[in-house]
C-alpha cells in the first residue's frame, strides 16, 4: 500500500490535535508515515503510533526553531525524496500552509488548501473544500506531481488505530534559504487550559452584546463548564473586551467546531464567515430579528445575562 | 457613445474623495451619531476624526496650509459626513462659512494669522451675523464696533451661532456707522480669549442637537485694528458674497442628510415582512422612494451645478446658491419625513435613525437663510 | 535609492467559485490596504530616500486598487494585466508576481494577508520561494533599519519576534496599524504619477506556464450548500438557560 506522509505539528513532543485528525484521513488513502521535528521529536512517537502511524521520521536540530519555516519545507522535500508517498497532508494552520506550499512549488506538485474531508479516489486523493461564503461545497484533486493537501481542524474524527510506529531518523540537509529569517524570540502563549480556539470540539463566543470586558467572566463561566473555547466577536475585540486571538470571522480564526454557542452576536456576515459550517450552531441574542438567527439549529431570544448563566447552571447540574 | 465625455460627471478624484470619506464617516462618525444626539453634545470623535485626516476644513488655500479643494469636493466633504451625522457636518461647514469671509476680504497678514491654524486643525471658525433681533433682516443687527485708538471696542450679542464656545475664532459683523444700514457694517475677526467675550447656554434645539448653538456676548470686546475683515464699511457686502458660496453648503448637508435616510429606508424595506412579503414589493412603496431618490437626484444636480459656479464665480452664482439650498432643503424635509413613514412605528422611535434624520434635516430650511429669504434672493436675481 | 514595492490585491477568479466579498470590482481590498500603511510607515521612519511602488495583478478595474494606493501616499503604480491570467492558481500567481517584482526592482516586498481562511495566505510565501529571498510574513508590528527587517509574528501557540537581511518578502495583518484614509492632497497629487502596465511577455512568462490549464487543481465537482434552515428558536422567559439544556443533551454535549 502507498505510503502517505503527515506533518506533525507538534509542541515539544506534545501532539496538537489536528495532526491526529490527518492520521485517521490518511489511513484512509495509504499507510501514514508522519514526520516530526525540533526538540523532543521522537517523544511524539507513541501518541502517533497509537492513531495508525506506521512510521514515525524525526530530525532534531535547532533549525527549527531559530529559523522561520524553510527548514521544516527542508526536511519535508527530503522525506518525500525518501518515501515517494501518495500524498502530503499538512495541518492548515498559518505556518502549516506557508510550509505546503513552498513544499508544493519545490516538488513541483499542486496544492490544496483548507480541505475539509479526504477520501480515496481513482485518480488520487479527492479533498472536499467549503467554498468561503460558504454557498458551495468543492472536490478536488492535484494534477500535477504529488499532492500536497493542507486541511482544517474538525475536519476528521480521532480514532484509536494502534499501529506500529517505528522511529526512523530523517535525513535532512538544509538549504541555502534555511537561515533565511532568523526567530529572535519566542514566547509560548500562556495555556489557559482551555483547548484552542480553532481546534476546540465547542466553542462560545461572546459580542456586542456581552457588554464590557468584566462581563466576559459569563461566557468563561459556559465555556469551562462546556470543556470549550472562548471566541470573540470582532465588535467585542475592537471595544477591548477580548484578545484578538480569540476572534473569530472573516478578520479573525474561522473555526468549524461541533458546538457553536453565539451570545450577544448580531450574526452580521464579517462573523459568519468565521463560523457557519460549524456543525451545530446555538444563539442567544436580545433581538429576535437578529441574522444570527436564520444559522441556528436552536435560539433563545432573551437576555444573555439571564440566559448564560441559567445554562452554565444546568450543564453544571447535568455533568454532575 | 464616448465613454470620454466628461461633463455632468463629478471626477474620479471626487468619486476617490466620496470613498474616502464615506468610509472615515460610517468608522468613525456613524457609531457615535445616535449617542450625540441623545446626549445632546458635541461629536468631539467627529472632529478628532475629521482633524486627523485633514477633512475638517478643506477649503482653505494651500499657501495657508490647507488642501486647497475645489468647492465641490467640499461640498462632497459635508454631504458625505451628513449623511451620517448632520451635527458633525456643521464642524467642515461652518468652519468654511466662518472663515470665507477671511479669505474673501481680509488682508495677506490676516489670512495667514487665522487660516494656518485653521488648517492644521487648531482652532475652528464661527459666524457671527444674526441677532435676537435681526435674523432675516440682518443689516437691522445692532452690535457696534466704536473706534479707540489702534483698536475697536465691540459691544452686543449674537444670536444662534454655531459651534460657539467651541471656536476659538469668530467672524463677527458690527455697525461701524449706525447712519447708515448695510453699508455700515464692518466684519471682524474676534477670538474667544479677547476678554469680554462670552457666551449664553447652549439652545434646546428640535435638531442637530450634537452642535453647541449658543449666543455670543461681546461686552466691550477690544480688540486690534488690524482684525478687520476687508474696509470699514464692507463688512455687509463680504457676508452676503460669503452666503453666494455657504449657501451650497447648507444644500450639501440637506443632500446628505436625505441620501441617508434614503439609504436606510430602501435597507429596512427590503427586510420587513408583512402580508408574507417584504414590503419593498408593494407598489405604493416603490413609488415612494422613486419619488425620494428622483429628488435627490435633482438636488444633486442642482447642488452640484452651483458648486461648480461657486468655484468659477459665475455671474448667476448668487441664484444658482439660493437656489440649491431652497431646493435641496425642501427636498431633504420631504425625503425624511417620507423615511420616516417607510419605517412606520419603528420610524418613529429613536431605536431607528431616520427620526433623528428628519429632526435634523428642518434646520436647512431655516438657518443660511430662510427658504423665504433664499426665493426674495432669486427674485431679485432671476436668470 | 530603495524600493519597496506592495503586492496588492491579485485576483483570480475560478469558474465555480462566487466572488469574494472583499473583491468586488478591484477595489484595493481591506486586507491589503494595511500592507500599504506598513510600506508607507517604513518610508516614514526610514532617513533614505524611499520610493514605494503599488504592484497588482487583474483585469482592468484592478486600476482602482492602484490608484488608492497612490492616493494614500506610493509614489507609482504596476500593473500586470492579461487575459491569459484567468483562472491561475496560486502558484502560477506567484510566478507572475515574482516576476513582476524582479521586473520592478525591490529591496523590500509589503504584502497583506488574507485571513487565515483563503489561499491568498500562501502566496508571499511561494513569492519568497521562488525569488529565494527570506520571508517575514504574518506579522503585526514591523521596521526596518539599516538593512533589516524585524517584526512581531503572532502565532497560534507563540509570539515571534523575527528579523532577516533585505532583500526580504513582508507580510502584515491588520493588527498591524490602522491604515490611512487617502487625503484630499493625496487624490489630487495621485492623479500625476506614473502607472505602468505589463503584460505576460513583457515578464517573460509563456501561457502555458499560467492560467486555467497550467493549474496544478482539478476542481471535480461544485455542489450548491443546502442553505442552512433556521431551527427552534424559543422565547426566555426564566426557562431559556433550561431549555438551551435540554437541546444540547439531546444533542449529546453534555
Amino acid at each position: 500500500m502507498a505510503e502517505v506522509l503527515v506533518y506533525v505539528d507538534h509542541v515539544d513532543g506534545a501532539v496538537r490535535r489536528p495532526t491526529l485528525e490527518l492520521l485517521t484521513l490518511a489511513r484512509r488513502i495509504g499507510e501514514p508515515v508522519a514526520v516530526a521535528l525540533g526538540s523532543n521529536a521522537e517523544k511524539t512517537a507513541s501518541t502517533l503510533a497509537g492513531h495508525g502511524a506506521l512510521r514515525v521520521l524525526t530530525h532534531e536540530a535547532s533549525e527549527y526553531a531559530d529559523y522561520l519555516v524553510v527548514p521544516k519545507v527542508d526536511a519535508l522535500q527530503a522525506a518525500v525524496e525518501a518515501v515517494s508517498p501518495a500524498a502530503v497532508l499538512i495541518p492548515s494552520s498559518a505556518e502549516g500552509k506557508e510550509i505546503a506550499a513552498r513544499l508544493a512549488l519545490r516538488i513541483g506538485s499542486g496544492i490544496i488548501t483548507d480541505a475539509v474531508d479526504v477520501e480515496a479516489g481513482d485518480e488520487g486523493p479527492v479533498a472536499t473544500q467549503s467554498v468561503f461564503a460558504a454557498s458551495f461545497t468543492t472536490t478536488s484533486r492535484v494534477s500535477k506531481g504529488t499532492p500536497v493537501i493542507t486541511v482544517k481542524p474538525n475536519s476528521a474524527a480521532v480514532e484509536a488505530a494502534p499501529a506500529v510506529g517505528a522511529v526512523e531518523a530523517l535525513n535532512v540537509s538544509f538549504s541555502d534559504q534555511t537561515t533565511g529569517t532568523k526567530v529572535t524570540s519566542r514566547t509560548p502563549r500562556e495555556s489557559t487550559g482551555r483547548p484552542e480556539l480553532t481546534e476546540a470540539a465547542i466553542v462560545v463566543s461572546g459580542g456586542r452584546g456581552v457588554n464590557g470586558v468584566e462581563n466576559f467572566a459569563i461566557i468563561e463561566a459556559l465555556a469551562d463548564s462546556l470543556g470549550a473555547a472562548v471566541g470573540a466577536s470582532r465588535a467585542a475585540v475592537d471595544a477591548g473586551w477580548y484578545p484578538h486571538t480569540n476572534q473569530v470571522g472573516q478578520t479573525g480564526k474561522s473555526v468549524s467546531p461541533q458546538l457553536y454557542i453565539a451570545s450577544g452576536i448580531s450574526g452580521a456576515i464579517q462573523h459568519r464567515a468565521g463560523m457557519q459550517t460549524s456543525k451545530t450552531i446555538v444563539a442567544i441574542n436580545k433581538d429576535a430579528e437578529a441574522p444570527i438567527f436564520e444559522l441556528a439549529d436552536y435560539g433563545v431570544v432573551g437576555d444573555l445575562f439571564d440566559v448564560v448563566p441559567a445554562l452554565t447552571e444546568e450543564v453544571k447540574t447535568r455533568k454532575g | 457613445m464616448s465613454q470620454d465625455f466628461d461633463l455632468y460627471r463629478p471626477s474620479e478624484e471626487h468619486n476617490m474623495l466620496r470613498d474616502a470619506i464615506r468610509s472615515l464617516a460610517e468608522a468613525k462618525i456613524a457609531p457615535y451619531a445616535a449617542a450625540i444626539d441623545e446626549e445632546a453634545r458635541f461629536p468631539q470623535e467627529a472632529l478628532d476624526a475629521l482633524v486627523a485626516n485633514d477633512l475638517h476644513a478643506v477649503h482653505v488655500p494651500e499657501e495657508y496650509g490647507g488642501a486647497g479643494a475645489d468647492a465641490l469636493a467640499t461640498v462632497i466633504v459635508i454631504e458625505e459626513v451628513a449623511r451620517v451625522c448632520v451635527s458633525s457636518s456643521l464642524i467642515p461647514a461652518v468652519n468654511k462659512l466662518g472663515s470665507l469671509p477671511v479669505i474673501l476680504s481680509g488682508s495677506e497678514e490676516l489670512k495667514k494669522k487665522y487660516m494656518t491654524p485653521l488648517a492644521q486643525g487648531e482652532g475652528m471658525f464661527s459666524y457671527c451675523l444674526s441677532e435676537p433681533d435681526a435674523g432675516s433682516d440682518a443689516a437691522g443687527m445692532k452690535t457696534k464696533a466704536v473706534r479707540d485708538g489702534e483698536d475697536w471696542i465691540l459691544d452686543g450679542v449674537k444670536r444662534w451661532i454655531t459651534n460657539a464656545g467651541v471656536s476659538d475664532y469668530y467672524t463677527v459683523m458690527a455697525v461701524t456707522d449706525p447712519t447708515k444700514r448695510s453699508k455700515g457694517i464692518s466684519a471682524f475677526v474676534v477670538e474667544k480669549s479677547d476678554e469680554g467675550v462670552s457666551f449664553g447656554a447652549p439652545e434646546k434645539k428640535l435638531g442637530i442637537k450634537g452642535s453647541p448653538t449658543r449666543e455670543v456676548y461681546l461686552d466691550n470686546v477690544r480688540i486690534p485694528a488690524d482684525r478687520m475683515i476687508g474696509k470699514e464699511g464692507t463688512g455687509f457686502a463680504t457676508a452676503m458674497q460669503t452666503l453666494d458660496h455657504t449657501r451650497i453648503t447648507i444644500a450639501a448637508q440637506a443632500l446628505g442628510v436625505a441620501q441617508g435616510a434614503l439609504d436606510y429606508a430602501k435597507g429596512y424595506v427590503q427586510e420587513r415582512k408583512q402580508f408574507g412579503k417584504p414590503i419593498a414589493d408593494f407598489q405604493g412603496i416603490q413609488f415612494m422612494l422613486a419619488d425620494m431618490a428622483m429628488k435627490i437626484s435633482a438636488a444633486r444636480a442642482l447642488t452640484y451645478q452651483a458648486a461648480a459656479a461657486s468655484e468659477r464665480g459665475d455671474k448667476d452664482l448668487t441664484f444658482q446658491g439660493a437656489a440649491a439650498k431652497c431646493f435641496a432643503s425642501d427636498v431633504a424635509m420631504e425625503v425624511t419625513t417620507d423615511a420616516v413613514q417607510l419605517l412606520g412605528g419603528y420610524g418613529y422611535t429613536r431605536d431607528y435613525p431616520v427620526e433623528r434624520m428628519m429632526r435634523d434635516a428642518k434646520i436647512t430650511q431655516i438657518y443660511e437663510g430662510t427658504n423665504q429669504v433664499q426665493r426674495i434672493v432669486m427674485a431679485r436675481n432671476l436668470p | 535609492m530603495k524600493y519597496v514595492p506592495d503586492a496588492t490585491g491579485d485576483r483570480h477568479f475560478a469558474d465555480d467559485l462566487t466572488v469574494d466579498r472583499d473583491d468586488v470590482d478591484g477595489l484595493l481590498s481591506e486586507l491589503d490596504e494595511y500592507a500599504v500603511e506598513q510600506a508607507l510607515q517604513i518610508s516614514e521612519n526610514t532617513g533614505d530616500d524611499v520610493e514605494i511602488t503599488a504592484l497588482t495583478i487583474g483585469p482592468e478595474n484592478a486600476k482602482d486598487a492602484l490608484r488608492k494606493a497612490l492616493s494614500m501616499g506610493a509614489d507609482k503604480a504596476v500593473h500586470v494585466e492579461d487575459d491569459d491570467l484567468h483562472g491561475t492558481d496560486a502558484i502560477g500567481t506567484s510566478l507572475v508576481l515574482a516576476k513582476a517584482i524582479e521586473k520592478a526592482g525591490y529591496d523590500l516586498v509589503v504584502s497583506g494577508m488574507a485571513s487565515t481562511d483563503g489561499t491568498m495566505g500562501v502566496v508571499p510565501a511561494l513569492v519568497a520561494e521562488r525569488l529565494g529571498v527570506p520571508q517575514v510574513t504574518l506579522l503585526s508590528e514591523v521596521s526596518v533599519e539599516d538593512g533589516t527587517v524585524k517584526g512581531r509574528r503572532d502565532g497560534d501557540t507563540a509570539t515571534e519576534y523575527l528579523e532577516a537581511q533585505l532583500p526580504a518578502i513582508v507580510s502584515v495583518t491588520d493588527q498591524s496599524g490602522e491604515a490611512r484614509y487617502p487625503s484630499f492632497k493625496g487624490i489630487m497629487a495621485a492623479k500625476k504619477k506614473p502607472v505602468i502596465s505589463w503584460d505576460l511577455s513583457d515578464l517573460d512568462i509563456d501561457a502555458k506556464e499560467i492560467g486555467l490549464e497550467q493549474a496544478h487543481t482539478s476542481v471535480e465537482s461544485a455542489a450548491q450548500r443546502p442553505a442552512r434552515a433556521t431551527g427552534t428558536v424559543v422565547k426566555d422567559e426564566g426557562e431559556g438557560g433550561k431549555q438551551l439544556a435540554e437541546f444540547l443533551a439531546s444533542q449529546k454535549f453534555i
